[in-house]
């Protein structure tokens, strides 16, 4: 590939504004997608800091506690709706996945356009109504009280969430036909990189679980418009019936995060350890065995909403079953690292970051689970630590992973190695001194969503508000040295890591359409012999 | 048609007809689930008070609702003859059958207006004219789903006349689209058609009997 000059990359077939938003590329929508999602998880990283300021003290002083209501809807509104859940797949996977696949792009790229379009109209119009004034309902908008009572904008913001469905549905549509028909010759289901299997997965949740959120979505909002009952037993209606319906959509919504998450983590740890990953076909089936028993569990959100004890039960034994699956990928991350050769960049440090989080959060998933246990604990800050475990101690850890990863492929540049490092391991820390309190705090009966408590709670919640700032600085790091590789990292050659995947076979960053010929297939994913990588294909 | 080029994303134009089919069913999917869920609340309710939804379903007009399946039926066999007709190549006979079939949505549209016009008269309209008094609560719960349902259906078939008139202009010029264009278009009004089949019987018919 010795072209006179720089030759031609996505990132200069075209520099107007013009061929930025109306781009069919999916290399420059995982951009465009890159800014807006960072847009907001700033935003909902900025209620989550004054959260944790106001909780320093027992008293609730910093804001009314009406404001404090709606800081933490909107932190929960943003950060799953407008980063979360599209995160790694809009981002990481929209770049990538094609790369991986051989493909020139994903299978319908005016659609890829046009659900950014609908991700930015709904975020925008959540946006505004947080802007007004916000809303108090916490994102689960629990009714009655969402339609018959809360006297802010749940009706906007629950539009701009309705709108932004269609963006998340537009999407995992797309990878699953990409993934069904674009693959390479030779690039059989089984030679697949599982980044690609688990982001097939979420896909599958994507597509089956939104429209039932959307229609959960627009009865909420036909009762409160209309004042007829649906979910208001005042007017006749049943809030269980919310609940279920909500939580069909939002139970699954965990995995859409953590399934891409753990589908990055499958390609850091074979690709650093410099081995094979142990029991590929047990990862692949237990990333579909997640999203589908996913779907069977929602009821573990009820256990005290009043349900019939048989289906709680039922619940509490399907909450155990999925929890199979998720433990056998760790056992066999675990695995990969036997007798490997460790490298520890930074990858891998988030990496090895995700992969005890994530056995914390999982295991406490476990507690609460558990029918008993969880009466003890529910609405209290013990559940609180739990998802966070997930959500930010797993998605966000994997999604940092990825983003170092694929970083140079993405931008030609290689990043600042030990500030990276550095990054990477005090997040680690500052998670832990953040959440690790809240089990305690939680364990101790501190119930969630209060802005003031009893004093005895303080040293756990100053604890938690210690280790927020650190976290917080290993969130803002990134943003700088990531900005200065832009403009002064080394050039990435194509295959910095020495990686087997097809994505390192395209130049760095890659050429407008990916490949000058398509690769032709001939092995699996994870091809290291004593550590040598053998590509899979053997040109590019 | 013969010998158009595929998308620059696609090898061949196999492939790129294969990937848009396997899409349309993608999204008749989610357009179950979307519908599920009302069907499933709207199922919940009904099993938790049979007999006061029994009665407010006397209420609907199972007159209007029998032609209407019968109208709508008889649109979905004409789509059929259409994207055979389509695919081989035989475009005035197929602008013919997208026209009757658009002109029996319109059919439909017709008659559920006229069905809300006459239940407004009656004060059936939640929110808007309804009789509680006369009618009770159940009853405006029922009225409620029903016009959920059948306005986000007709919004559905609404769409499916647009995209089918469309078509029927296309091939009434001689020139159809590109395939799988009318057989995924085919899908979709086939789709709406079987939402249609669930909710007439489970607004209109039953429980009437009993």
């Amino acid at each position: 590939m010795s072209h006179e000059g720089a030759p031609l990359n996505y990132l200069t077939a075209g520099t107007t504004l013009h061929s930025w938003l109306l781009t069919t590329d999916h290399k420059r929508i995982a951009l465009l997608y890159f800014a807006s999602i960072t847009f907001f998880f700033l935003v909902g990283g900025a209620a989550a800091t004054l959260i944790r300021l106001e909780l320093v003290t027992p008293a609730g002083d910093l804001v009314s506690a009406d404001g404090y209501n709606r800081l933490f809807t909107m932190h929960g509104v943003i950060m799953v709706w407008f980063f979360l859940v599209p995160s790694i797949p809009v981002t990481l996977g929209n770049f990538i996945i094609p790369l991986m696949l051989g493909a020139r792009d994903l299978a319908f790229p005016r659609l890829n356009l046009m659900s950014w379009y609908c991700y930015v109209a709904g975020g925008l119009i959540t946006l505004f109504a947080l802007l007004l004034g916000g809303l108090d309902t916490g994102w689960t908008f629990y009714e009655p009280y969402s339609s018959a009572f809360s006297n802010s904008y749940v009706v906007l913001a629950v539009l701009g969430i309705f709108v932004s469905g269609f963006s998340s549905v537009m999407t995992g549509l797309n990878f699953i036909v990409t993934i069904h028909k674009l693959r390479a010759p030779g690039l059989t289901w089984y030679r697949l990189p599982v980044f690609v299997w688990s982001t097939y997965a979420t896909s599958l949740i994507l597509i089956l679980a939104t429209p039932v959120l959307a229609m959960t979505l627009l009865m909420l909002v036909a009762e409160r418009l209309l004042h007829v009952g649906i979910f208001d037993p005042a007017l006749g209606g049943d809030p269980l019936l919310f609940q279920h319906l909500f939580w069909f959509y939002s139970h699954p919504a965990v995995y859409i995060m953590i399934l891409p998450s753990m589908g990055v983590i499958s390609e850091l740890v074979p690709c650093f350890a410099r081995k094979p990953l142990f029991g590929y076909r047990f990862v692949v089936w237990c990333s579909i065995a997640i999203a589908a028993i996913g779907f069977l569990v929602w009821g573990h959100h009820m256990f005290v909403a009043g349900q019939s004890v048989y289906a709680s039960l039922t619940f509490s034994f399907l909450s155990y079953l999925v929890a199979v699956p998720s433990a056998i990928k760790v056992f066999n991350w675990t695995a990969t690292l036997h007798k490997g050769w460790i490298h520890f960049d930074a990858p891998m440090l988030y990496a090895f970051g995700f992969i005890g989080l994530f056995t914390i959060g999982g295991l406490t998933g476990l507690f609460l689970a558990a029918l008993a246990i969880d009466v003890h604990v529910t609405d209290t800050y013990f559940v609180l630590a739990h998802f966070h475990y997930i959500m930010v101690g797993g998605a966000v850890m994997g999604y940092f992973g990825g983003l170092h990863y694929w970083w140079p492929k993405i931008t030609g540049r290689l990043y600042p190695e030990y500030w990276a490092r550095f990054t990477a391991i005090i997040t680690f820390f500052g998670f832990n001194l953040t959440f690790f309190p809240q089990f305690i705090l939680g364990y101790l009966g501190m119930p969630r969503r209060y802005q003031s408590y009893p004093p005895e709670f303080q040293i756990w919640h100053v604890l938690s508000s210690a280790g927020a700032s650190i976290l917080a600085v290993g969130y803002a790091l990134p943003l700088f040295y990531l900005a200065w590789s832009l403009v002064r990292g080394r050039r990435a050659p194509a295959d910095p890591w020495r990686a087997t995947g097809l994505e390192w076979l395209a130049r760095s960053p890659p050429p407008p359409h990916n490949f000058e010929e398509t690769p032709i297939v001939t092995r699996g994913p994870y091809c290291y012999e004593d550590g040598e990588p053998r590509p899979q294909a053997d040109h590019g | 048609m013969a010998e158009a080029r595929p998308a620059f994303q696609y090898a061949a134009i196999a492939q790129q007809r294969e990937a848009a089919t396997l899409g349309m069913w993608a999204f008749l999917a989610t357009e179950i689930l979307f519908f599920g869920a009302l069907i499933a609340a709207y199922s919940a309710y009904r099993v938790s008070d049979p007999a006061g939804f029994a009665e407010a379903a006397r209420h609907t007009r199972i007159a209007l609702g029998a032609a209407n399946t019968f109208i709508l039926l008889t649109s979905s066999a004409f789509m059929a003859m259409a994207v055979e007709l389509g695919s081989a190549a035989r475009a005035r006979s197929a602008a013919l059958c997208l026209a009757a079939t658009a002109a029996l949505g319109l059919a439909f549209l017709g008659v559920k207006g006229w069905e809300y016009v006459l239940e407004y008269r009656e004060g059936l309209v939640p929110a808007l004219d309804f009789d509680l008094a006369r009618y009770g609560p159940t009853a405006e719960l029922f009225f409620l789903f029903y016009f959920f349902a059948t306005l986000l259906h007709a919004l559905h078939l609404a769409i499916g006349i647009g995209l089918t008139g469309t078509l029927a202009a296309r091939f009434a010029r001689g020139r159809g689209p590109r395939e799988p264009v009318l057989r995924l278009v085919g899908l979709y009004w086939h789709f709406v058609d079987v939402v249609w089949i669930f909710l007439f019987p489970l607004i209109y018919l039953v429980g009437r009997s009993g």
